[in-house]
């Protein structure tokens, strides 16, 4: 799987971009699904504070996720203009909520260059990159480290 | 016209076998599950050639070939045993129920087919 | 179809095997002496042993070869199945099972103990036997040394059938000069006796199958044929001198009789190059080689041929085989004419017969196909839900027949989906059927004696159900067996049966699968567990506990009783990961204890894990659903019903009892300060092993059927949560878990054991 990942990346790869508030973040267009409007979740108990809850996708329950909160930005507040990006991450679907999608971009692995050093450590974790297009700044996310397996951060 | 093959074995691993290696010889297949079967499906089957088993449930293979032997209809009707039995008495009791020859398990597609050659014009 | 298909029917067909095996020889443990029983236990070794065979998997092939002789013995009456035999032969099919699961995943097998078993199956089937009166068994001769070695060798089964072996080549001479162009010529003489032909063999297609090994000429001798008023269609007249010239030999040539040398007479030699001009001219047999012509054989169809006089044929190799066919077809037509008669009624029979065929017939499904199907189904229950939502909503008035419609549909919908979720019913035969394996494992390990008994298998429930029961059900076992039966010893000295009992039970009741596991063991030392709980902090020291509350204890997380714990039903894993277990599949566990009279688990489960009856309710602007299973009744509490105790506690009387009052918004942390209960409603709930709670909730909305969604496919185990459904408004609702609820508010948080959030 890696390596296959890596190889693709010399040969372009297309992304999802989208926008939480005055930022724009990237994901493998791979791993997203569908992209849907904004509708109120059921909430959870003992949830951490990023989880808004859980909808009906199609007869299958899926957890919804502030995106903006989860990257330790200020919490969303979702009205019917934000949407929804079905992702996959590891075995399981996923729900983030973001202000809106912007793009879907194809970019080469030399578009890509490394985070900054000035990233703190949370920070570090989930981007892999960064991509600079038409003068705009976008962080490529790895999903599956914003998700890991096995969290073990206590809520 | 293809050569009709009735196969009277219980175990579906054997049966399926039977079916492939039998259709894929260009025999025409009809299968029963055991003794009993056999002997129900025989009557509008009209097979060639009879390939039954001899551990079955219900009506094991000696009593199923006796029992095709006891139909005027099909007494003459070749039965080839297919077994895995290595001693000589069950050969010779299915012989005597009136077998017309065996195959022995685990039976290999060109040896089945020879054998129902062998027996069939 | 292709080779991999068929071997996974193959590992199917396995399973049932090894199912049917087990509980044959458990039979036959019980002394059950029905030959049939025997037959079945033979057959079941015999079948996967054939299937083996045919996919090369050699392994399980030896083992299953020696097991087969072994209970051949007992089928023969060489052997009789006492309890020791029967012990051997039990794990024996444990081994088989092993075998043929490395065979499937490729795991590894305890090699020292199959070969173990290997030697002591052969003992049973050498040694027991009475060889030394029987006539001389060369098999049991030959294996016995082997028996002996100190490593002995598995013995492969003979590939070909020994009783016809071809006879090994005689001539020295051949093997000397094996490149020379030398081809050996053969000279048969074969006498078909009446049976050849009774038993569906042909004179011709043996002349025509000597005639593909090489040259050949034949004479046919028609000297005893009689008169054809005098014939008898069933008797076999002809015989025939054949030469043939191959390069098969002897051998090939014999080959072609394998199916025939019992009921002819035959005599096969090959003569020398030299000899074949003395052999024609020979008086004895008088030959006159001719080419043998086989297009008879082609147009040999049942309507050709056949009037020709055979007497007027003589000499001539292709009317030898047509009078071979003559022969054959007169008894043919004899037989036509009673055939005639029989065919009206024989058609009668076998319609008969498809009919009996056609009742209880099964078909077999792809698992995958049927739970897509559910899946749909589910869709349809909640899409019907809405619709019926919707037209509620939005047509007030009053089209009764959109109303009307609506209803059967609902009741449509309903019937579907009792059906879809009946196809997914199966018995718990299975798993009952491995804990007997597992008893006999501990049994072992333990040095106790143990009878199991089951009682209702054929009870059906869900296959998920079924599936997850395996592993609750294996430890719980263990653990009956472990702590809860006593050595033999102290059992006699207890004056208790030294074997003890095991009882597993399964039944029916009030829409739920109960499943008891019953002991007849020590029962639980109440006063061991009660200083355990206090000494781990579970209880005060002082704590005013019934017997039931106490027994219950054994449900904690991390209690063990056992005083050192035990390589079996230690390891870290107590009774609290089986409580864990049966409740993620919408079930509950207690348990009842008689000391010195043994233990009961009662278990009781939901009979599928896709639909649910469930209460409606809101609770903090949230919709909640409660299964209808735990809600013994609901009331609507008046001011003077409420007793506060304590700091926090609040106690509501029902019939003059008092029961504690749960407020479910609080534990779920859905609101921060306690509700006002009378200007809600209580649910009464029986939860396990804690006697009776009120669970507070704002308001009931209605009963109604859900759908399971599971949480864990997407997010993870919620606790207070059983699971999510789909309401009719398309928003999804939780289940709560009542059991992990009520033991929340006897003080023990719901713990965050996850944390994941969002993906776990």
């Amino acid at each position: 799987m890696t390596t296959y990942a890596v190889k693709n990346l010399t040969h372009g790869r297309e992304l999802i971009a989208f926008r939480i508030g005055e930022q724009e973040f990237c994901v493998n267009i791979m791993s997203v699904r569908e992209i849907r409007g904004w509708t109120p979740a059921t909430s959870m108990p003992h949830a951490p504070p990023y989880v808004l809850g859980v909808i009906n996708l199609r007869g299958a329950v899926l957890p919804i996720v502030d995106l903006s909160l989860r990257l330790g930005m200020k919490p969303a507040e979702p009205t019917v203009r934000h949407v929804i990006i079905v992702a996959q991450v590891g075995p399981k679907v996923v729900g983030l909520l973001v202000d809106a999608v912007s793009d879907i971009l194809t970019v080469t692995n030399e578009n890509i260059q490394p985070t900054p050093d000035i990233a703190n450590e949370a920070e570090k974790a989930y981007a892999r990159g960064i991509l600079a297009i038409e003068g705009r700044m976008i962080c490529l996310i790895e999903l599956d480290s914003l998700f890991p397996h096995t969290e073990s951060e206590a809520a | 016209m293809k050569k009709k093959v009735l196969t009277v074995d219980d175990s579906r691993t054997i049966r399926n076998m039977l079916l492939v290696t039998l259709n894929n010889a260009g025999f025409e297949t009809i299968q029963a599950e055991d003794g009993v079967e056999g002997l129900e499906v025989l009557e509008n089957a009209n097979p060639d050639v009879i390939v039954t088993d001899i551990n079955m449930p219900r009506l094991d293979g000696f009593g199923f070939i006796e029992g095709v032997r006891r139909n005027e209809k099909y007494r003459a009707i070749p039965i080839l045993v297919l077994t895995t039995e290595s001693d000589a008495e069950k050969k010779n009791r299915a012989r005597q129920a009136g077998a017309t020859g065996w195959i022995v398990k685990p039976f290999d597609p060109t040896k089945l087919i020879d054998a129902i050659e062998r027996v069939t014009a | 179809m292709d080779m991999n298909e068929i071997k996974e029917i193959f590992f199917q067909e396995c399973e049932e095997q090894l199912a049917e095996l087990e509980s044959g020889l458990l039979k036959l443990n019980d002394g059950d002496r029905d030959p049939e029983t025997v037959n079945a236990v033979f057959r079941a070794v015999h079948s996967i042993k054939g299937g083996a065979g045919a996919f090369g998997l050699d392994d399980l092939v030896s083992f299953a070869h020696v097991f087969e002789t072994t209970l051949d013995c007992v089928r023969s009456n060489k052997l009789e199945p006492t309890q020791d035999v029967l012990k051997v032969m039990l794990k024996s099919a444990d081994v088989l099972a092993d075998l043929t699961n490395a065979a499937r995943d490729g795991g590894s097998v305890d090699e020292a103990r199959s070969r173990t078993l290997i030697r002591e199956l052969e003992a049973l089937a050498h040694g027991e036997a009475p060889a030394a009166a029987e006539a001389p068994a060369p098999k049991p001769a030959a294996a016995a040394p082997k028996a002996a070695a100190p490593a002995p060798v598995v013995e492969k089964p003979p590939v070909n059938d020994e009783g016809f072996q071809p006879i090994p080549f005689s001539f020295g001479d051949f093997d000397e000069e094996p490149a020379d162009r030398y081809v050996p010529t053969c000279q048969v003489v074969f006498k078909p006796k009446k049976d050849l032909y009774a038993k569906g063999n042909e004179a011709v297609l043996l002349l025509r199958d000597v005639s593909r090994l090489g040259e050949m000429s034949v004479y046919c001798d028609m000297d005893s044929l009689p008169p054809l008023d005098k014939m008898n269609p069933e008797e076999a007249y002809f015989s025939w001198k054949i030469s043939v010239t191959t390069d098969k030999g002897e051998d090939g040539v014999r080959s072609v009789f394998e199916f025939a040398e019992w009921d002819c007479d035959l005599d096969i030699h090959t003569i020398e190059e030299d000899v074949v001009g003395e052999a024609s001219d020979d008086e004895e047999l008088p030959m006159q080689p001719v080419p043998f012509d086989l297009s008879m054989l082609d147009e040999g169809g049942p309507s050709a041929g056949g009037e020709e006089e055979p007497t007027a044929v003589e000499g001539d190799a292709a009317a030898a085989v047509a009078a071979a066919e003559t022969a054959t077809k007169v008894s043919q037509a004899a037989s036509r004419a009673a055939e005639n008669a029989k065919a009206a009624a024989s058609a009668a029979g076998a319609a008969q017969a498809n009919q009996a065929a056609a009742a209880g017939q099964t078909i077999r499904v792809d698992l995958d196909r049927v739970d897509r199907l559910i899946n749909l189904v589910g869709e349809l229950v909640i899409n019907q839900a809405m619709l019926s939502q919707s037209v509620v909503e939005n047509d007030n008035n009053g089209a009764s027949s959109i109303n009307m419609g609506l209803e059967e549909l609902q009741q449509l919908t309903r019937e579907i989906q009792d059906s879809v979720m009946a196809i997914r019913a199966q018995p718990v035969k299975p798993v009952f059927q491995r804990m007997a394996r597992t008893v006999r494992e501990i049994a072992d390990i333990t040095g106790k004696s143990v009878r199991l008994i089951t009682e209702g298998e054929n009870t059906e429930v869900d296959k998920t159900v079924i599936d997850k029961l395996a592993e609750p059900l294996t430890h719980m076992i263990r653990n009956a067996v472990d702590h809860g039966l006593e050595m033999p010893e102290k059992r006699e000295a207890l004056g208790k049966n030294p074997e003890g009992t095991v009882r597993l039970t399964a039944k029916h009741r009030s829409g739920r699968i109960v499943i008891e596991l019953a002991d007849d063991g020590a029962g639980i030392n109440r006063e061991k567990v009660r200083q355990k709980a206090i000494d781990n902090d579970l209880i005060a020291a002082d704590a005013n506990l019934s017997d039931e509350e106490i027994d219950n204890l054994i449900f904690h997380a991390g209690f063990s009783t056992a005083d050192k714990v035990s390589d079996l039903s230690g390891r870290g894993v107590g009774m609290d990961v089986v409580k864990r277990s049966i409740q993620a599949l919408g079930g509950r566990i207690s348990i009842s204890s008689k000391p010195g009279q043994g233990s009961v688990f009662t278990m009781s489960l939901p009979l599928t894990l896709a639909v649910l009856d469930g209460m409606v309710v809101t609770v903090a602007g949230q919709t909640l659903v409660v299964p209808l299973t735990a809600i013994v009744e609901t009331l609507q509490p008046e001011a003077s019903a409420i007793h506060s105790f304590g700091a926090s506690q609040r106690l509501i009387s029902i019939r003059n009892s008092f029961c504690p009052l749960v407020d479910v918004g609080r534990i779920l942390n859905f609101r921060t300060i306690q509700a006002n209960p009378i200007e809600g409603v209580a649910l009464l709930v029986e939860s396990e092993g804690g006697g009776q709670r009120a669970l507070m909730v704002d308001a009931i909305q209605g009963q109604r059927q859900v759908v399971i969604k599971s949480l864990e496919a997407n997010y993870t185990h919620v606790p207070g949560i059983a699971a999510a459904t789909i309401l009719g408004d398309g928003r999804v609702a939780l289940i709560l878990d009542v059991d992990a609820v009520v033991a929340a508010s006897r003080g023990q948080s719901l713990k965050q054991d996850i944390s994941l959030a969002a993906t776990g």
